[in-house]
């Protein structure tokens, strides 16, 4: 959940191209076969992103490192669904040379992954910005090439914020007040998922009242910061104020374009799309911090490259995710800034793209600076799981936050113990 | 010499299916109970076993213990509603005199839809929380406020989705099993009760119908039991999220549903494969309890 979905809201136009893609597959063997006489071929995954033209400059990429490298072919498997579990699957019986994903210290310990340290030379890792290879990093190793920053922003139209006499929120209770004024008709005033914010909101409001997670070896969520932040997430849902079941979820611009919400929550990878609806008429802010003590925030996701282990050929893969995610900086620009918007996980990007240039890319560039977060790979998805439920029965079951939170906090205990077993 | 050619021949016949039935049925079996006896985290290797903690921590889990208990609830309500629901149905079309044929087909036509697509259907056409729902354009007609009818849990609007999606998709498959029931029913029975004078209407049910469905009633409900607990796709893509987003799924969670997020997502596979063999407990002795109620399995009489 640090790794929100972001890139793919599945359009009709999308899945028929997905269909098609996967029939077409069927016939030629999946992507662009080896060059005749490629000494070796490796296999390169990528979950299906939203945005048009990714497939192609993916093939492209791996044309060009064929062209510049003829002994070896690259074969692209570009996957739709759910990814994360084809992906973890598959690595359990071989899987692919190369491939996008979100780190795990699991994936680490199951020796999955490749540590890739020798790639990041000082310079590069100067290059790097330190979250990104933090997010990367286990026991000390670093096992992922950040190949695109996500960060997400609450959107508004600052002509509605006027004409309703409002200030962009900047606290909890500024942005329940806001949601409630902006609520009018059958427009609604915030949208923050389907869930009513449980997956949007799950680690992004406890941040926002200064409160973590995981903390070195230790669970530090159960405290009554956290359980404030979470209260006012059941004020929120129980103000009316809250669009519930939009037909795409908080990923999603459509519901903020079409009119269904006056405020919404989703990643600077909409900005695109949103900008087409409005015009220049939109800005952002972070998440509100909860009160006077706490601090915006948000979620700093995106996918990281990484080499199979367990793969035939490690050295070649180290050298293809090299070339193309450390050398070939221009093709690193072309990725993240030419289909979607996201922000590239390298410095110097940052500041050469006219595409960031705008006052929101901007704001989202510094604010993934200051108010980014991420959950460390030692969290796993079973305390991720546990904490949704604590949040979910206190939220919509009435069940006590507190001994909600102090179960889950004994559940995630457990499980990090078990793990590191 | 004879007796030679006879066993070549079962073999040649039998082995395919034999091979089959070992490889994808009983090799798994055995291997997922000794992950079950296994810490296979992000592994499907056999080795590193700890007993019976797998179970002992899931059966300790609350919300696994929740998921038995939604999907017992579940049970109970979908059971009765399904059979009653196709019992009607089949007789109703079984009356229509020129025109069974076409109801009959009319309303097996949904247990050929697809889970995924019907339930997507429910999501977003029919139960969308938005003004322009199908469900919320007709309240809206009556000046009723659009009802978010997937994300909150009270009330649980979500059960309406759920069980309606479940009974659209499943009515007709059982109705035809009813149909086929009263179509055996020899019509000198109804006659012989009309001369006796249990003309129509309920004494005829009490009496004639229901007794001589009795096996195909008894079918009928344990296909619908297993079903019921075997439910996964409907809850998993009406109240699932998408990507890594679990959506509303925390409201009512059946136990597949858990399990295969354990072993999918948390890629813990010996606690999904422990998670599997309580299950089938569960439904092996809720079989048996039904049957021992409704004596099914026992001779006939």
């Amino acid at each position: 959940m640090n790794q929100p979905d972001c890139l793919s809201p599945i359009t009709r136009r999308g899945f028929l191209r997905a269909a098609s893609f996967a029939a077409g597959a069927l016939i030629t063997g999946c992507g662009p076969r080896g060059v005749p006489g490629a000494r070796v071929t490796l296999t390169q995954w990528y979950h299906q992103y939203g945005e048009t033209g990714t497939q192609e400059a993916v093939l492209r990429y791996a044309r060009e490192y064929t062209r510049q490298h003829p002994d070896i072919a690259i074969r692209v498997l570009w996957v739709p669904g759910d990814y994360g579990t084809k992906l973890a699957t598959s690595l359990l019986t071989g899987g692919p040379d190369v491939f996008e994903g979100s780190l795990t210290a699991a994936m680490v310990r199951a020796g999955q992954v490749a540590p890739l340290d020798e790639l990041f030379t000082p310079s590069v890792r100067a290059e790097f910005s330190p979250k990104d290879i933090a997010v990367n990093t286990v026991g000390g190793r670093i096992y992922g090439v950040k190949m695109l920053d996500d960060v997400g922003f609450l959107y508004y139209r600052k002509s509605q914020l006027t004409a309703a006499g409002i200030e962009p929120p900047a606290t909890m209770d500024a942005l329940i007040a806001a949601a409630n004024k902006l609520t009018v008709g059958d427009r609604k005033g915030l949208f923050i998922g389907n869930d009513g914010g449980v997956n949007a909101l799950l680690t992004l409001l406890p941040w926002s009242a200064g409160s973590d997670f995981l903390v070195g070896n230790k669970i530090v969520f159960n405290n009554p910061r956290t359980q404030a932040a979470y209260e006012k997430l059941s004020e929120l849902n129980a103000s009316g104020s809250l669009l519930i079941g939009a037909p795409t979820d908080y990923w999603d611009p459509s519901a903020f374009t079409q009119g269904l919400t006056a405020l919404q929550w989703t990643g600077l990878w909409a900005y695109p799309a949103i900008r087409k609806a409005f015009g220049d008429d939109i800005g952002v802010v972070p998440w509100p911090a909860l009160d006077a003590a706490g601090t915006p925030v948000t979620f700093l996701g995106g996918w990281s490259q990484m080499v199979n282990a367990q793969g035939a050929h490690i050295e070649e893969a180290k050298a293809f995710v090299k070339w193309l995610w450390i050398e070939s900086t221009q093709l690193q620009q072309d990725w993240s800034l030419n289909y979607g918007l996201h922000v590239p996980p390298r410095t110097s990007l940052v500041s050469s793209a006219p595409q960031l240039q705008g006052a929101v890319p901007l704001t989202a560039a510094s604010a993934l600076r200051k108010y980014g977060r991420f959950l460390p790979p030692d969290w796993d998805q079973s305390m991720t799981t546990a904490l949704t439920d604590a949040l979910t029965n206190a939220l919509k079951r009435g069940q006590p936050m507190a001994s909600e939170l102090s179960a889950a906090a004994d559940k995630c205990t457990r499980e990090l113990e078990r793990a590191l077993e | 010499m004879n007796n030679n050619k006879a066993t070549f021949a079962f073999w040649v016949f039998m082995a395919p299916t034999l091979l089959g039935l070992f490889v994808f049925t009983l090799i798994p079996i055995f291997w997922g109970f000794l992950l079950s006896l296994s810490h296979a985290q992000n592994s499907i290797h056999v080795g590193h076993f700890i007993g019976l903690r797998n179970y002992t921590d899931l059966l300790t889990d609350s919300e696994f213990l929740r998921s038995l208990w939604t999907i017992v609830v579940f049970a109970s309500f979908i059971v009765p509603l399904n059979f009653a629901l196709s019992l009607g149905m089949a007789m109703l079309v079984n009356k229509a005199g020129r025109g069974t044929a076409f109801f009959r087909t009319v309303l097996f036509i949904p247990s050929a839809v697809s889970y995924v697509v019907a339930s997507m259907i429910w999501r977003v056409s029919l139960f969308s929380g938005t003004p322009f729902g199908l469900a919320n354009h007709v309240l809206g007609l009556f000046g009723i406020h659009a009802i978010a009818w997937i994300g909150t849990a009270s009330p649980p609007w979500y059960w309406l989705v759920l069980v309606t999606a479940r009974l659209w998709l499943q009515c007709g498959f059982y109705m035809i099993i009813f149909l086929a029931g009263l179509q055996e029913i020899p019509r000198s029975l109804y006659e012989a009760a009309s001369v006796d004078g249990a003309s129509g209407g309920w004494a005829v049910l009490r009496y004639i119908t229901l007794p001589q469905l009795r096996a195909t009633s008894v079918s009928v409900l344990l296909l619908n039991l297993i079903a019921a607990f075997q439910a996964f796709d409907e809850f998993y893509n009406i109240l699932g999220g998408s990507g890594s987003s679990s959506g509303n799924i925390g409201l009512a969670r059946p136990p597949l549903v858990y399990l295969y997020s354990i072993a999918l997502s948390d890629q813990d596979f010996g606690r999904g494969a422990a998670g599997g063999f309580i299950l089938t407990a569960l439904i092996v002795g809720v079989t048996l309890i039904q049957g021992r109620i409704f004596g099914f399995g026992g001779s006939d009489k």
